[in-house]
Formats: structure tokens, C-alpha cells, sequence
């Protein structure tokens, strides 16, 4: 099954607004309905007066569900326009706040379609996905009536060729013109898919019109984080992206770390995803609470330990860490020596259990003796001491 | 007789004049693993850890007999390198590189497919027959030659089982990592076939992790082919909440989907004990399969 939509919670995902979004399409010739951009009421009411006829007026956010949040609004006139658009600015959706909205003309819609290219984790492929059914939540229609949404895999290396386009233009009921139209559409959606490397193109909807064209009403793009280094555009937002994490997670992802923060009071470091995990889930075992993961990674040394520790432990909530370490290529000492460098410069500012096997362990462990740093060699055993302490 | 690597090896490390290539051929090499060229553009001529380099594949081809490749290049040439792997005709082609753009390792992917070569990652640690040979970065101190096969998503929890299991006296046939990545080669069931197929494989130990739903596809063929061998299994992320990236790009929990909970469900479902902490696993190996340790 490929996901419809992009999960709206992954905070690192690199999203675009959908002004964005829809100026790239434009760029290609893809059909949106006129409008721009405003910061203040008032260049909202002006948009309107240059338009004409009714507009709809949009909160600008990255997070989904923002008609149901009240953040999509209709004016009948410049002056109701700008009304709607000072109550809309400012506003907070999902914790997000509205800085911008996007004024445009009001589409008279004889169908509204959903159109996606995603990214089909399951067939390792793009997918592109159409309904007849567009313009709703597109997971509850693929759920209770999965055949109204077509799905159509395309091959990694030719990608979406015209043919495909046409099959998916035809099984929505087009024809003639309309089938030319629809497929140009998606042919074009694809091709802002390819350009931007996107893990998501969606439109929902894409409004048919009275007069039979296609216009994308509603547009959103996902970029991959992994080619940033081909999309310099983005790089800059990647930044300004991450500014929406945690302090604390800003803070840990500033020296490398992968850091997510949870709820508990346990501060929890270790080197390699899959162990951190399984650290996370044994001191939940053994009924204590993580208060984050945090992977030094694999091949790491004494400075990403030294760091990973301040980092942890600067956190309030944390009232004790457990480090973990399996050195493969990581030494034993040499973390010590990290362990001890944070001692000696800063200080343990909670009570600390560190775990360490593999490579050099024994030397390790005599090193974190020597500052008088508890250590174990079965991270079980750690686990236990670690959700023991100070629960007594 | 193991699986994808062992004595017969001859490997081309694709990026050897880099850190990581460098020092882990050097490694590789000590454990045993035939290391007979590397491939960096612009620096054929040169000599790395008594390793001739090339400027391509097919010149490392004319002068050695090369079968199998792994690959350490930034992210950004991956793709390239992979696919003159493909099409130099190495198999299997062992991507320990990360960060790779889905769209790359879709293309990647879907070469390898068509050329019949067998993929192992992207994101992973590799694949090592303790005692043979190993393409990949994990240490070989913590493995022992025996009869139980381990496939993993992850790096240091594999060293960490792996280590528990050595500990215990149970070797091991061949070890490797699928990946962390959304997109990776070979999956659990690929996995699955091959260990099938070896006789020198009695036991498997699968360790999964949260996102995706690789396990539960190692679930149902274990169920549809009524597999032959015990298979146990350990899954990481009971304590991972919705919606984060927990490290690995592929272990995600999007919805209700992915989630530990359901992994483990299925999978004992099919008869596959899961371990509730990683050191019960020899326990319950030997439960399951009494015979395996040498």
C-alpha cells in the first residue's frame, strides 16, 4: 500500500508553502488559478481588487489540515477579504503560526479530482495516484473504497512516460481533449517531482472546471532531504527548517547528533540507531522513562560522546543518563576519555550509568575508574541500575 | 557454505582512496576478504593498502577478477558507482554509503533487478561469514564461525546480538545488514530465500526495527512457504513514538503503520518467538533448535 499523504508530523521533512509550490508549477506551464500572495490585510484586500469576482483566502502553513483549522476563508468583496485575512494572519494552526496568506480567484469546480505523485515505499517506485473523488480527506476514500483511487507504479528508470499518463487520464473517464488535458497535467506534475526531487507532488484538489480544464487548486511538495546537495534552493530552508525542532534538538542536530526528544526523565545516548532503540525500549522494560534518543553513531569518537553528554545532560527533564556504547570501530578509551573530558571541564551534572563492551572495554572501563564513573559490560544490567537510582 | 560472501570473495571497493574506503578495505583485508582493486576516477595508478586503483571499473577488470563490489562514495556519486558495479557484472554490490536520494536508489534498485545483481543495502553495515571473508565496517572480534544465520535493520544492534550469541557459544553462518533506509535491496524475504537454500544455515535470527513493513512480509512468507529452519527474532522501537525519525530514515511510525507492536504480532503469529531483550536470543535459539552451537 503506498501512503497517500505525506505524514504532516516528521519535522525535518522539507516542505514547501504552497505559493511555492504553485509558482514552480507555473513556471512549467502547469495550470493554478491567479492570485498572489499577501502579508497584511490590506495586500490582501489590494489582491482583490486586481482579481476581481470572489476570492479565497488561504493560511500559509507547512502543517496539514488547516481548512478544517479555519485557515481557508472566502471574500465576496475586497473589503470582506481583507477581514478574513486579518483573522487568518496571525493565527496558530497546529502550532504553526500564519504568516502569510494566499489570495486567489474562487474556481466554479464541475469536479474535484485528487492527483499525487508519492514516493511507494512497498514497490520501490514512484506511484502515481488519481481519484475522481478529490477535494476530501483522500485516506479515509482510499480506506473505505479503495477502487476510487487508481494506482499506477512507474518505472524508476524511463519514469512517467506519456502512455502512463493517458492510462490514468482514461480510467478517470476522460476523453478527446480532456484526456490530453488531464494527462499533460500529470505528465507536468511529474516532471516538478523530478525537478525538485520530491517525496511528494500532491494536488488536492485538481478542480475541472465549467469549461472542462484542469486547474491545480491545491498544491503541496515534499522535497527529499537527501538531495539537498543537487536543490540549492532549498538548502537556506533547510536551516530555517530546523528551527522548528526543540531548542535542544536544534542544539544536538548542530553537532551531528540524531536526537528526538520523548517524554521521560532518563537522558539516553548510545552509538548506532538500532541500539539506541533498543536501549530506549529496555529501560521502558525495566520501568523507567527515556527522555530522548540520541545516536552518536556508529564510527564515533571521543569529541561526539563529549558532546552527545553535554547536550543530554543540559536538559532539565533529564534527571539521570545512561550511555551505551558497542564499539565495533568506536574504542572503549577513547570514549572514556570523552566521559572523563565532560568531567573534568563542565562536570556530571546528573548521576550517570555508562555501559561499554567491544573493542578496548576493558581499557575504557579502567579509565572511567579512575574518574570514579560506574560502568557495566550487560547493557541489561545497566538498564536496571540506571532505572534504579534515585527511585529508591 | 555460506551465503552472498565467503573465501571466494574478490572484491573492488569503489571510493578505497577515501577515510572510510581506505581504512575499511584495510580491515576487510585483515579479516581475510579478497580485496583485488579499487576504483576512484582520477586517481588510477595510485597503490592503497597494497591495492592497485583504477580509474573504472572495466580497467580493474582487465588486470583482475573481480566478483563482488562494495561501495563507500559520498551520497552523491552512489548512484553512478552502483550501477558500474551492475554493469561490470559484480554481484553482490554492497552499498555502505547513506544519505542516498530515494529516486538514486529506486534507479539503483531497479538496474540491479534487471541485471539479476543482488543489492545489499543502501545504509548498511554489510555482510560478513565470520571466519571467511566480510564486505562491510562491522568488527569481526564479535562474530564466530557456526550455523545461525542473522539479517538485521540495524548496525550496532547486530554486533550487539551477534556478540550475545558468540558469548553463548552459537556461531554464526553469515551475518548482514538490510539497511536503514526507506529503499534498500535485499529485504527480509530475499534474506529469508537464500539462508533457505544453504545448508549451512540451520537457525536464522531476523532483528527488525520499527517503520516500514519489512517484518511483516518476513511474517507472511514465513507462514506461505511453511519455512523449514527456526526463525527468532528481535524488534527494536516498542519505545519510539509516531512520527519521528528515530535515527535510521526508515524507521519512521506513519499512522499506526510500522509500529512494534503490530511487527511482533505478526510474527509471532507465524511461530517466530520474539525476544523481549536482545540477550534472550541464544536462550531461545537453543530452546528452538537445540543443535546449533559449535
Amino acid at each position: 500500500m503506498p501512503t497517500f499523504a505525506a505524514p504532516d508530523f516528521e519535522q525535518t521533512q522539507m516542505k514547501l508553502f504552497e505559493y511555492e509550490a504553485k509558482s514552480f508549477a507555473q513556471n512549467i506551464g502547469i495550470p493554478v488559478p491567479r492570485g498572489s500572495v499577501a502579508s497584511t490585510p490590506d495586500e490582501a484586500k489590494d489582491i482583490h481588487k486586481r482579481l476581481g469576482g470572489e476570492v479565497v483566502v488561504k493560511a500559509q502553513v507547512l502543517v496539514a489540515g488547516r481548512g478544517k483549522a479555519g485557515g481557508i476563508k472566502f471574500g465576496k468583496t475586497p473589503d470582506e477579504t481583507r477581514d478574513r485575512a486579518s483573522e487568518i494572519l496571525g493565527m496558530f494552526i497546529k502550532g504553526e503560526k500564519v504568516q502569510k496568506v494566499l489570495v486567489e480567484q474562487k474556481l466554479a469546480s464541475k469536479r474535484e479530482l485528487f492527483t499525487s505523485i508519492v514516493q511507494d515505499r512497498s514497490n520501490r517506485c514512484q506511484t502515481a495516484l488519481a481519484s475522481g473523488q478529490g477535494g476530501v480527506d483522500i485516506e479515509e476514500v482510499a480506506q473505505t473504497t479503495p477502487e476510487k483511487v487508481i494506482k499506477h507504479p512507474l518505472d524508476p528508470i524511463f519514469g512517467m512516460r506519456a502512455y502512463d499518463s493517458r492510462d490514468v487520464a482514461l480510467r478517470l473517464g476522460y476523453n478527446g481533449n480532456q484526456l490530453n488535458l488531464f494527462s499533460n497535467l500529470l505528465s507536468n506534475l511529474y516532471r516538478l517531482s523530478v525537478m525538485y526531487d520530491a517525496e511528494l507532488v500532491e494536488s488536492n484538489p485538481v478542480v475541472e472546471t465549467q469549461d472542462g480544464k484542469f486547474v491545480t487548486a491545491d498544491l503541496r511538495i515534499i522535497v527529499d532531504d537527501n538531495s539537498l546537495f543537487r536543490q540549492p534552493e532549498f538548502q537556506e530552508r533547510s536551516r530555517e527548517v530546523s528551527s522548528e525542532v526543540s531548542p535542544l534538538e536544534a542544539k544536538a542536530r548542530e553537532q551531528g547528533l540524531a536526537f528526538v526528544e520523548l517524554e521521560g526523565d532518563v537522558g539516553i545516548i548510545g552509538n548506532g540507531a538500532g541500539l539506541v532503540m533498543a536501549t530506549i525500549d529496555l529501560v521502558k522494560q525495566f520501568g523507567g522513562n527515556p527522555a530522548n534518543f540520541c545516536d552518536v553513531g556508529g564510527g564515533s569518537n571521543a569529541d561526539h560522546v563529549a558532546a552527545a553528554l553535554s547536550v543530554v545532560q543540559s536538559s532539565e527533564k533529564v534527571k539521570k543518563v545512561f550511555i551505551n556504547i558497542l564499539a565495533g570501530i568506536t574504542r572503549c578509551d577513547e570514549v572514556a576519555k570523552g566521559i572523563l573530558e565532560v568531567k573534568n571541564v563542565i562536570g556530571l551534572k546528573k548521576p550517570l550509568v555508562v555501559r561499554m563492551a567491544g573493542t578496548n572495554h576493558e581499557e575504557g572501563r579502567r579509565i572511567l575508574r579512575s574518574g570514579n564513573v560506574d560502568s557495566f559490560e550487560k547493557m541489561e544490567e545497566a538498564a536496571k541500575m540506571v532505572v534504579a537510582l534515585g527511585s529508591s | 557454505m555460506p551465503i552472498l560472501v565467503g573465501r571466494k570473495t574478490r572484491a573492488i571497493v569503489w571510493g578505497i582512496t577515501g577515510n572510510q574506503g581506505s581504512f575499511h578495505s584495510k580491515l576487510m583485508k585483515e579479516y581475510g576478504t579478497q580485496i583485488v582493486a579499487g576504483v576512484t576516477p582520477g586517481k588510477g595508478g595510485n597503490i592503497v593498502n597494497d591495492v592497485s586503483v583504477f580509474d573504472t571499473a572495466s580497467a580493474a577488470l582487465e588486470t583482475t577478477d573481480a566478483n563482488s563490489s562494495i561501495i563507500f562514495v559520498p551520497a552523491p556519486f552512489t548512484k553512478d558507482a552502483a550501477m558500474e558495479a551492475i554493469d561490470a557484472g559484480l554481484n553482490p554490490v554492497v552499498i555502505i554509503t547513506e544519505g542516498i536520494p530515494a529516486r538514486d536508489a529506486m534507479v539503483i534498485l531497479a538496474y540491479a533487478k534487471q541485471h539479476g545483481t543482488i543489492i545489499v543495502g543502501p545504509n548498511t553495515p554489510g555482510v560478513i561469514t565470520p571466519g571467511e571473508a566480510k564486505l562491510g565496517i562491522m568488527p569481526g572480534e564479535v562474530f564466530k564461525p557456526g550455523t545461525v544465520g542473522v539479517a538485521s535493520r540495524s548496525g550496532t544492534l547486530t554486533y550487539e546480538i551477534a556478540q550475545s550469541l558468540t558469548h553463548s557459544g552459537i556461531g554464526q553462518s553469515t551475518c548482514l545488514g538490510i539497511g536503514g533506509d526507506p529503499y534498500t535491496g535485499l529485504n527480509f524475504v530475499e534474506v529469508l530465500k537464500l539462508f533457505r537454500d544453504d545448508p549451512g544455515t540451520t537457525a536464522l535470527v531476523l532483528i527488525g526495527e520499527i517503520g516500514g513493513s519489512a517484518e511483516e512480509e518476513a511474517a507472511r512468507y514465513i507462514s506461505e512457504t511453511d519455512y523449514p529452519k527456526p526463525v527468532v527474532a528481535y524488534v527494536a522501537g516498542r519505545g519510539a513514538p509516531p512520527g519521528k525519525r528515530m535515527g535510521h530514515a526508515g524507521a519512521i511510525i506513519t499512522g499506526t503503520e510500522g509500529t512494534a507492536a503490530a511487527k511482533i504480532e505478526s510474527l509471532t503469529s507465524v511461530g517466530v518467538t520474539v525476544a523481549d531483550v536482545p540477550s534472550d536470543l541464544p536462550r531461545i535459539l537453543e530452546k528452538q533448535a537445540p543443535p546449533i552451537s559449535h
